[in-house]
């Protein structure tokens, strides 16, 4: 991380600070959040209703996974290293609503 | 040009494990933090995914938000349940709170980047300005779920009535608030899910605001200063980002859907 253009400058003396991405961040968080609260207000609940939460849920988690953690700058390897192994939680959402619907139909 | 060598020179030094190399060009440190946030990722989407299956084994209520009443028949409408904020007793506000205490969450999260960022200029005072920035933000999340947490578990003033089979006979009883036996929101295991997630989530934002203010007694009293670096704001800085995070899928699930 420390690739940035800092080490040009002389010893002792402190670089400007670098904030612009950051605020960046924040603002796309902070929309998408309102318009979670507009949607949460104005739609009635449906598949679709739950889905548009779930899709701006991992886009916001994109953004901190991305930006705010810096995965984006690390080495691929390590990316693909904490990314991949989320797919078992992919696997467990899908069993485990199954299953919840199914002891529901089930009369139990 | 010498010394900058050199400052990489150093730079490079402190990151090299005792193997002699740099796997995945991270520090031990950065990435068993991320090998440990890895883990409660997978803590914390058992819990969720729990929520998941027991709401989809209870029935849905799919009428009109307006003529919802709770009961235990019915998994609660989150707008019915999360609808006080402090100070405003007996006014129908729903999820504002929870929109405040997101907003903690996130902001709280910018000045924790915020001071990475200066700890990656080496730039000691405004590492402690926005450390200290991010320890309050985490002290204002915690006193916002405290409220919420005591104003769950003492409920509405009206209650709801509850029927228990008794002796071959139904006996109404009037429940207010919640505890981990019955609750007036709905079926009991929406408060037990309730208070287990958003209280194994509160533990992380404790221990992270403990993490947050070690840091700052470090940076404060120039230990990162000495070491030449200020890489261990960047590692608790990630567990922090992380617990925003489980943060933003908490509040998808609890509190839209």
């Amino acid at each position: 991380m420390a690739d940035h253009s800092h080490s040009s400058h002389q010893p002792g003396e402190i670089p400007k600070p670098h904030t612009k991405e950051i605020w960046r961040t924040f603002w796309i968080l902070a929309i998408i959040t309102a318009f979670e609260f507009l949607i949460a207000f104005t739609m009635a609940s449906s598949v679709l209703r739950v889905s548009i939460f779930v899709g701006m849920t991992l886009v916001k988690a994109f953004f901190i996974v991305a930006e705010f953690m810096h995965l984006k700058t690390e080495v691929k390897t390590l990316m693909y290293c904490i990314v991949i192994p989320l797919v078992f939680i992919v696997w467990l959402v899908i069993a485990l609503l199954m299953e919840g619907n199914a002891i529901l139909h089930s009369g139990y | 040009m010498s010394t900058t060598s050199t400052v990489l020179e150093k730079r490079k030094q402190h990151s090299i494990w005792n193997g002699g190399n740099e796997p995945l060009k991270a520090n031990y440190g950065k990435l068993m933090m991320w090998f440990f946030l890895l883990s409660d990722a997978f803590s914390f989407s058992a819990l969720l995914i729990t929520y998941g299956l027991i709401r989809y084994r209870h029935n849905a209520y799919d009428g009109a938000p307006a003529d919802f009443t709770f009961s235990p028949e019915y998994w609660p409408i989150p707008e019915k349940v999360y609808e006080s904020v402090p100070f405003l007793h007996g006014i129908s506000l729903p999820l504002v709170f929870v929109g405040i205490m997101t907003f903690i969450l996130i902001m709280s999260s910018v000045t924790m980047v915020l001071a990475v960022e200066a700890g990656h200029r080496n730039d000691r005072a405004d590492v402690e300005k926005w450390m200290l920035w991010t320890i309050i933000g985490g002290f204002a999340f915690l006193g916002s779920q405290a409220w919420e947490w005591t104003h769950f578990i003492h409920g509405s003033e009206k209650g709801t009535i509850i029927k228990h089979f008794i002796n071959g006979e139904w006996v109404s009883r009037v429940v207010h608030g919640a505890n981990l036996v019955e609750n007036e929101y709905g079926p009991p295991a929406f408060a037990d899910l309730f208070f287990f997630i958003t209280g194994f989530h509160g533990t992380h934002v404790f221990s992270g605001v403990l993490l947050n203010i070690l840091i700052f007694f470090n940076a404060a009293t120039g230990v990162y200063e000495r070491r030449g670096h200020y890489e261990m704001v960047e590692k608790v800085g990630l567990y922090w980002h992380f617990v925003d995070l489980v943060w933003v899928f908490v509040f998808t699930f609890f509190y839209l859907i």
